[in-house]
């Protein structure tokens, strides 16, 4: 439950511009600043680092059958979706392939 | 405009999970909505509703979303250079409509020679319509997420949707030592205090990534000096 409070309210606002912030930092920078080197290469890494450590425990720890520690069928599924993502460079397809992969993981294996 | 229909299409589903995801966690839908316009950027809206369901302190939430968007800094880098010309306000526009699937479209698409005018009003264009498709399905999403059942495991989409937004960006060896460091480390720090794992395993990532590709610019430098 979440209530619907002022907190709730400014938590938004505050995530809403931090993200303005990022998305307007080097369009509305004055031509000329300098970003220093450093923080040129790690922003190259924040994509790659940031999507991937949603996902794992996404995967691994939903819905986690009783008696087992990781979700085995999910991970199978996301394996599957990620060969499919690098192949097809599409997130409609992904997702459809994702999902068709799992309904046909747990009905195969947890509802009989 | 049919340049952007795969994109806009590929946003639907990822857009109805965000509203439903919202609906699941107890969010008021005023409150959902508000969320969807001021943020506007579906991973770190996810990201923060959940955090917000577990009453969650307000700076770790803040934080994670400025962690989790990040990358627009590197789209907005990407970008500067077409808008360079664009008045102040028309900048913070074309920054607020700023996306993934936005950017994807638009490096495709942007011809070298049009004026800058035209760049602006194309990009302007097909971002309010993918705005506009994005707000359309998290309120649907709001409404019909207490008709979704629970046993379809819908909630999958939403790693499903990162996967396949990362995989284009794993160019290098670099890359993808970033994305298996930080994935790993997510893992293991989901028990972390504050909900702080994710932040702690981004920056890890980074800090891999960085430190190898620094690595990999130095040799080839030095087998250029050598040659």
């Amino acid at each position: 439950m979440i209530a619907s409070d002022w907190v709730a309210w400014a938590t938004v606002i505050a995530a809403g511009l931090v993200t303005l912030a990022a998305r307007a930092s080097f369009i509305v920078m004055p031509p000329g600043t300098r970003v220093p080197a450093w923080l040129q290469r790690a922003l190259k890494f924040v994509a790659a680092a940031v999507l991937p450590a949603l996902v794992l425990p996404e995967v691994l720890f939903r819905e986690v059958p009783t008696g087992d520690s990781v979700n085995i069928l999910r991970l199978i599924a996301a394996l599957l979706a990620m060969a499919v993502a690098w192949k097809t460079r599409n997130i409609l397809v992904t997702l459809c392939v994702g999902m068709a992969a799992l309904w046909l993981l747990q009905w195969q294996f947890l509802i009989r | 405009m049919r340049d952007q229909l795969p994109a806009v299409v590929s946003l639907l589903p990822f857009g109805m999970i965000t509203g439903a995801a919202s609906t699941a966690a107890g969010m008021d839908p005023w409150l959902a909505m508000g969320m969807s316009i001021i943020v506007y950027a579906g991973a770190s809206q996810l990201a923060a509703i959940a955090l917000m369901a577990q009453h969650t302190p307000v700076a770790i939430v803040v934080l994670t979303v400025l962690v989790v968007n990040l990358r627009m800094t590197m789209y907005s880098a990407a970008l500067a250079a077409n808008f360079r010309e664009a008045p102040v306000m028309r900048k913070w526009l074309i920054s607020y409509l700023l996306t993934d699937h936005g950017f994807a479209l638009i490096m495709a698409k942007f011809k070298p020679g049009s004026t800058a005018l035209h760049r602006d009003m194309y990009y302007l264009g097909a971002a309010s319509i993918m705005w506009l498709s994005w707000q359309m399905m998290v309120a649907i999403g709001i409404f019909a997420g207490t008709l979704v059942p629970v046993t379809l495991s819908l909630d999958f989409a939403i790693p499903l949707v990162f996967l396949a937004l990362v995989m284009p960006a794993l160019q290098s060896r670099a890359h993808w030592s970033a994305a298996i460091i930080a994935a790993s480390a997510a893992a293991f720090t989901t028990a972390m205090p504050l909900k702080l794992g994710l932040i702690t395993a981004a920056l890890i990532g980074v800090a891999v990534g960085s430190w190898l590709d620094a690595r990999d610019e130095r040799i080839k430098r030095a087998s250029r000096a050598a040659a």
